[in-house]
């Protein structure tokens, strides 16, 4: 009933100021504020100084927020157009990395574009979800547990899996299906399959963890035991919750952590940004930082509801739960509650492609907020 | 068109059950992990905090400043100076190649030592510190300071050492220090808490014996440092205590004049006071300068001590075990005396040699002292005598006294760990020790000082103490102020039946030394002032053969090795006695011609302090 009594806003094109109006500031405040306070951990992390990662971070903030302003401005039925597409060429990206990518610390994850270097495999956290909304828009509910659906998803979400993982880089593909499955849960899948695979997974985590590679299985282990070899593979969790730690309630203060700036933290630009956060802002600037993140994906549910085209909600729905795994999985990682999986914390993190991604995803769900009342046929 | 648009329903309604499945799961996840940095930051946040710190707060040791020793005049025998170090921390040079080379040629290092010194820089992690040179002379430092401003990154350092100004005057008593090793470490629980890398510790003598007290306390210096180990900021600096001051007995005059005496020969002197029982002199010869060992003796300085036929690393005084040849024999005739197997006017008549259990024995002279008594033998040093009235006391009454006077026991207990006992025979130690029975033969000639028995220089300075005090028991000490503490109780007990046969040894011993005829009468001093008493021992080092007796060899004729050790014991003032002591030349020939005289220069001295000494003692008690 809903849709026939805005029909006539069916064609509308809405004017530049219209879709000003229509933004969700609180969205584009909390990013902002997100951004700034991420710059300002980057700053730390130079050592209280504007160094390479400062200046570099900065300059990525800048271009990409506006970039993000851009896709919003246009119309989300574009971006619908464009699912396929898209999800193509970061595949082609991918497999580009294969051939032809740079290897770092062992494994082959950028590839050189010239003007950047790029991680596809990030980009592929969200154009999955952009390329599986568009193949359940018009789906209907009964086909969707159909095998040939679950099938082809399952294809779509295997085929960067395995291009990534070849990297090798497990975290970022495990990430990137999580992203997939998380479109299958809102598209409709049976919640038994859910369960199933769940079980089946439980029951063969044996027969996994037999087929993993020394490294990674020496992670799980760490993870178990921390202590177990507290200067090799359990230096980096260790060292973390101890920043974590001693942060207490409020924190070592600015440009005072020592366990960052006498660099006693492993990574601490990328993947353990949040710790070296914690130890300077203590329990009070942490909560806060969740709070931030928690409205961000709040803001994304919000949207996602208020949007008519059911492409639209599936991406914003799963974009939401995705950016959330990504958070959790990053804080559980450096709180010690998950083994280390290589996962950088959205927008906080140094790294030019994750921000990229980010950016993309919060660009289409302002776009989907800005044209909330577009269908698409 | 209605299919779809209820398809459309049902679709709507699945992803917006879903929305709020999937919402309620993130809210407990961030709830949980909410929790999680709870319990980190704020239930566990002392743990971490303290992990943390001792992450990030390094200590480092500095090596405490050793103790002195002073000796009796407050004169510094072993002390610190200031070492001239050059250091370099390679890091903050620029141009390490050329600073180095520059170094070289400035300080004139030989192609080794500059091996060395890359060696060990390659060693280091580049910002900590390269020790160039522990030991420069002022010129080569001074030289260093001239030229700073071409060496960048170089600094001159100065560091405290130990050092002995008197060389070899104190090596034997006080020892020297030198790099604490690994065993030292493990086994001196104050060398374990205070050690530094290149700490010196005490290797042997007083030193190693008072390291507990002398080592003192480290700085301690507190850095913030980072996950490489690099300093980043000074936090605290604690500053350690000094060790402890050691005052000895010694007096450093008489010690040189005992080191000048037996320059260039092999012996010991030892001179102590006979009522407290302070050493005033300790000396073994032929020394060595400890300095060397400071810094790690070189290997050449090693070689030329190490292999040096009169043995300069063993501590004769106390460590040599010799036989005391007649300077046993005040105790042999005191033992018969106390014992009632003579009396003052039994006689025995030499005539050079004596036929006793199918055996011949030797009195040194070879015509025979015709009838002699006591007094006349011990001045004449009879040996048919004291063949005679050996025979009749018995080994076993002999060896009793002979260990109520300190013989065969430790003077210094457990002062010394190399100190060692000597040998008091009886016929129960032969039975178990060597499982034979006790010939009388052998008796016989313990009475003149030979065969099993065997003293050190220490023991017969004490026994002669003990004689030339009356005879009461005395506990040598070296550190001052240790009479007072420390000392056993039974101190000053009666070490004779009667106190008379004390006095007649002693008078035996002035007829030596004062009277014509006796052993040391060239060594005697007129003067009742410096006028001793003693007794001379010459020890055969090998047993004298029939032809050895026909050839009749001067000292000097007969190889060193083979020549006999020369004794002597003596007491001074003989009136009102006051200092004992003991001279031992080895191989020096005869106690009268060659350690004798030493006595004599050496109680000129003694004597002639001797009130500066007791000055000392007033000055001390009006202190406290």
């Amino acid at each position: 009933m809903y849709m026939y009594q805005h029909s006539r806003l069916k064609t509308n094109r809405l004017g530049f100021f219209q879709k000003f109006r229509n933004f969700d500031y609180i969205l584009l405040f909390c990013i902002i504020i997100l951004g700034f306070v991420s710059l300002v951990t980057m700053y730390s992390t130079d050592g209280g100084q504007v160094l390479f990662h400062t200046k570099s971070h900065f300059t990525k903030l800048i271009v990409f927020t506006i970039m993000m302003l851009i896709i919003s401005f246009i119309n989300i039925k574009y971006w619908f157009a464009l699912g396929y597409l898209s999800y193509l060429v970061v595949i082609g990206l991918l497999v580009g990395t294969y051939l032809f990518g740079i290897t770092s610390s062992g494994s082959q994850r950028w590839i050189n574009l010239y003007f950047i270097n790029l991680q596809p495999s990030e980009l592929m956290k969200v154009f999955i979800i952009l390329c599986l909304a568009k193949y359940f828009h018009r789906m209907k509910l009964e086909n969707v547990n159909s095998i040939y659906t679950i099938l082809t998803s399952l294809i779509i979400i295997m085929l960067p899996m395995g291009l990534v993982i070849v990297q090798p880089d497990l975290g970022t593909s495990v990430l990137i299906g999580i992203s997939g499955i998380a479109v299958l849960w809102f598209a409709g899948v049976n919640h038994k399959y859910f369960i199933y695979t769940m079980l089946g997974f439980v029951i063969s985590l044996p027969f996994i963890i037999a087929f993993l590679k020394p490294y990674q299985k020496l992670r799980v282990l760490t993870f178990l035991n921390p202590d177990r070899d507290p200067l090799g593979a359990g230096y980096q969790i260790i060292q973390s919750k101890i920043a974590v730690g001693s942060g207490g309630i409020f924190g070592k203060g600015f440009l005072k952590g020592t366990q960052s700036y006498l660099e006693f933290l492993p990574e601490k630009h990328t993947d353990f940004i949040f710790t070296l956060f914690s130890e300077e802002f203590g329990f009070v600037g942490s909560a806060i930082l969740l709070i931030i993140y928690a409205i961000i994906i709040y803001r994304i549910v919000v949207i996602g509801a208020s949007c008519r085209s059911y492409f639209a909600k599936i991406f914003c729905y799963s974009f939401g739960a995705a950016i959330f795994v990504f958070i959790t999985i990053n804080m559980s990682m450096v709180l010690g509650l998950l083994p280390i999986v290589g996962s950088p914390l959205p927008i906080m993190s140094y790294g030019g492609s994750s921000m990229l991604a980010t950016m993309i995803g919060f660009g289409i769900v302002m776009s989907a907020r800005v044209h909330n009342q577009q269908l698409i046929a | 068109m209605i299919n779809s648009s209820s398809d459309n329903v049902k679709k709507l309604n699945s992803i917006n059950r879903r929305m709020f499945i999937t919402g309620s799961l993130k809210f407990f996840i961030m709830v949980g992990i909410i929790s999680r940095l709870f319990f980190l930051q704020v239930k566990e946040n002392k743990k971490y905090l303290t992990l943390s710190d001792k992450n990030r707060i390094r200590e480092w040791k500095l090596a405490p400043i050793r103790g002195e020793f002073h000796d009796y005049f407050g004169n510094v025998i072993a002390g610190n100076f200031e070492a001239y170090q050059l250091h370099i921390i390679p890091e903050q040079v620029d141009d390490f190649r050329y600073v180095i080379y520059r170094i070289k040629d400035l300080l004139e290092l030989s192609d080794k030592e500059f091996k060395k010194v890359l060696k060990k820089k390659n060693e280091i992690k580049p910002w900590e510190t390269l020790i160039v040179s522990d030991n420069l002379s002022w010129q080569k430092f001074s030289k260093i300071n001239n030229h700073l401003y071409d060496l960048n990154g170089v600094k001159p350092v100065i560091s405290i050492s130990r050092s002995y100004p008197f060389k070899e005057n104190f090596t034997h008593l006080i020892g020297y220090v030198s790099q604490a090793n690994q065993n030292d470490i493990e086994t001196t629980e104050s060398i374990k808490k205070n050690f530094v890398p290149g700490l010196k510790v005490g290797k042997v003598g007083l030193e190693k014996t008072f390291e507990e007290k002398l080592i003192g306390t480290n700085d301690i210096e507190r850095y913030e440092v980072n996950a490489y180990g690099r300093r980043i900021s000074q936090l605290e600096f604690q500053k350690g205590e000094k060790g402890q001051t050691l005052r000895l007995t010694i007096d450093t005059e008489v010690q040189k004049l005992a080191n000048e005496l037996l320059k260039d020969q092999a012996g010991s002197i030892c001179v102590m006071d006979i009522y407290t029982g302070a050493i005033i002199a300790m000396h073994s010869s032929p020394s060595f300068d400890p300095n060397l060992f400071v810094f790690g003796i070189s290997k050449d300085d090693w070689q030329l001590i190490r292999n040096d036929p009169m043995k300069p690393l063993v501590n004769k005084t106390l460590q040599g075990n010799y036989s005391p040849g007649s300077t046993i024999k005040p105790i042999v005739a005191l033992s018969a005396l106390e014992n009632g197997i003579i009396d003052t006017n039994f006689t025995v008549k030499c005539t050079g040699k004596n036929e006793m259990y199918g055996q011949t024995y030797h009195c040194w002279k070879k015509k025979g002292h015709g009838f002699v008594s006591l007094r006349n033998a011990m001045k004449q040093s009879c040996d048919t005598y004291f063949y005679e009235i050996a025979r009749k006391l018995g080994v076993d009454r002999l060896s009793e006294t002979a260990k109520k006077f300190g013989l065969g026991e430790k003077v210094f207990g457990d002062l010394f760990d190399i100190e060692k006992k000597g040998l008091i025979p009886n016929t129960q130690w032969k039975k178990n020790a060597l499982g034979k029975g006790w010939l009388l033969g052998e008796t016989i000639i313990t009475g003149i000082g030979q065969g099993y028995i065997q003293t050190t220089p220490i023991q017969l300075c004490l026994m002669t103490a003990q004689i030339a005090n009356g005879g009461y028991k005395i506990y040598p000490y070296i550190v001052a102020g240790d009479e007072q503490k420390n000392q056993p109780a039974d101190k000053y007990t009666p070490l004779y039946e009667n106190s008379k046969n004390i006095r007649i040894i002693k008078d035996a011993m002035f007829g030596s030394t004062n009277e014509v005829m006796g052993t040391s009468y060239k060594s005697r001093i007129d003067n009742p002032k410096y006028r001793f008493a003693g007794k001379t021992g010459t020890a055969q080092v090998k047993k004298i053969t029939e032809r050895d007796r026909e050839l009749d060899l001067k000292t000097f004729e007969i190889p060193y090795e083979e020549r006999d050790h020369a004794l002597y014991v003596a007491f001074g003032p003989y009136k009102n006695p006051r200092y004992a002591l003991s001279v031992i030349v080895e191989h020096g020939g005869n106690g009268s011609t060659t350690a004798a005289p030493m006595a004599k220069k050496l109680f000129k001295l003694i004597i002639d302090r001797h009130n500066l000494r007791q000055s000392m003692d007033d000055k001390r008690y009006l202190e406290i």
